[in-house]
């Protein structure tokens, strides 16, 4: 089996166990990873494309009745490989709080409203080009019990396939000029200043439509190929 | 431009949170789900399963807000991925599920003894389910395998090989006595059980 998916680019992601983020202590493995060659069990991975979504679920807007509260965007961006080629057909799945700073979520406790015309849930494909674009409102900032007068900057928790099991992330996006990246251990989990800002998108007035929404753009980059392309399976 | 600058390396993975249920196992919010616990189709041959098990913390006490993901290929070892060279099983069957756990973090799996995969030289592997697990307080998914038990090609995996032998019965799920079929599988993600993690 050949080694198809690099290792270099790995040191971008944060340690599993980060203890400013007080959840890693209890929740991150102690004893050391086993590396082992990449099967086909790692290098191949679940194909789920434009049959899996429908246009509501790029439209976060537009997913009740009414108009969600709170400041409209456009989020676009590419999804590339280490070697900037597009990854086309490629499933995102993403989800948010709403403009007050409040999830859906049966667990949120935080004392700040629901809307009832917003979930804060979408899934959409990558085109050919590996694009992917969607509309929602700006998430708010929240608190969490982390550490005293502890708050999230504001993001979208963004959830990827690619074509391999090795290729699947969960990441999350930030807004530029957050007040909170200082403070916030999760954001500050990555230990590369380059790695983490690649998680903060641009804004970006090309995206943005005048009179409807502010535009930004987030380009997300998967574990990829080697160069060296994979043999294809002859017919004969 | 700053296209140089957000191309030139990975974007960094982040938490799961404890938020992801009504996006990525969204069927108590009313969403339609693509992928489940429940991995089989109509067509499906092959010896079914299922494999039950709970998520620990390090203090053993029961992750409620994790979400495990399954992958495996169909009972002749093919994955249906497109860059499983062999082709395309013919059934309808993904070998993908996702779940989460709720209650004393809890899960199940329903689907079918996967087959044999290549691996390293082309030697074959013992059948095996590939797993990764996120939750709250995972800064990076965790990658494990769920292997069976009294299964002869276990002795000879080359990735079980490799991984210290009193750490290997981490991997390999037990089977429920008088429950044909039925396994039980408990990821530790810390302790003094600890799960063996892969790093690929
Ligand atoms: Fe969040």
């Amino acid at each position: 089996m050949t080694l198809i998916l690099p290792r270099d680019g790995l040191s971008a992601h944060p340690p599993s166990l980060h203890p400013d983020y007080k959840s890693t202590v209890k929740r991150s493995p102690s004893r050391g990873l086993v590396i082992i060659p990449q099967t086909l069990s790692e290098i191949t991975g679940p194909v789920y494309g434009h049959e899996t979504v429908d246009a509501a679920d790029s439209d976060l807007t537009r997913q009740h009745a009414g108009v969600p509260l709170g400041e409209r965007i456009i989020i676009e961006g590419r999804v590339l490989d280490e070697d900037g080629r597009p990854v086309p057909n490629t499933l995102i799945e993403v989800w948010q709080a709403n403009a007050a700073g409040r999830y859906v979520h049966v667990g949120d406790t935080h004392d700040a409203p629901l809307d009832p015309n917003f979930t804060g849930a979408g899934r959409f494909v990558t085109d050919a080009e590996g694009r992917y674009r969607f509309t929602s409102v700006k998430p708010g900032a929240y608190p969490w019990g982390n550490h005293p007068n502890a708050w999230r900057p504001a993001h979208i928790h963004f959830s990827l396939f690619g074509p391999s099991f090795l290729s699947r992330v969960v990441t999350q996006m930030y807004f530029p000029g957050d007040p909170l990246f200082p403070f916030d251990p999760i954001f500050n989990s990555v230990p590369d200043e380059n790695a983490r800002n690649r998680l903060i998108a641009d804004f970006d007035l090309g995206i943005t439509e005048p009179n409807w929404a502010l535009g930004y753009r987030f380009d997300i980059v998967l574990r990829g190929r080697n160069q060296t392309p994979v043999e294809e399976p002859h017919d004969d | 431009m700053t296209e140089s600058r957000k191309t030139s390396g990975l974007t960094p993975s982040q938490t799961v949170g404890p938020y992801f249920a009504y996006a990525l196992t969204p069927s108590r919010y009313g969403r339609s789900e693509f992928a489940t616990g429940d991995l089989r189709v109509p067509d499906l041959s092959g010896e079914p399963v299922v494999v039950e098990g709970r998520v620990l913390d390090a203090d053993g006490a029961p992750i409620p807000d994790a979400m495990l993901e399954f992958w495996q290929p169909d009972a002749e070892g093919r994955f249906a991925s497109p860059l499983d060279p062999r082709g395309r099983s013919n059934s309808a069957f993904k070998g993908f599920g996702r779940v989460e756990t709720v209650e004393a973090g809890k899960f199940t799996l329903s689907t079918i003894k996967p087959g044999r995969v290549p691996g390293p030289n082309g030697a074959l592997q013992a059948p095996h389910i590939t797993l990764g697990v996120f939750a709250r307080g995972m800064l990076n998914r965790l990658h494990t395998r769920i292997y069976f038990p009294d299964e002869p090609a276990n002795a000879e995996d080359p990735i079980l090989a490799l991984v210290p032998e009193d750490r290997r019965h981490t991997l390999i799920a037990r089977a429920i006595p008088g429950e044909a079929g039925r396994y039980r599988f408990d990821v530790h993600v810390q302790g003094a059980d600890e799960t063996v993690f892969f790093d690929a």
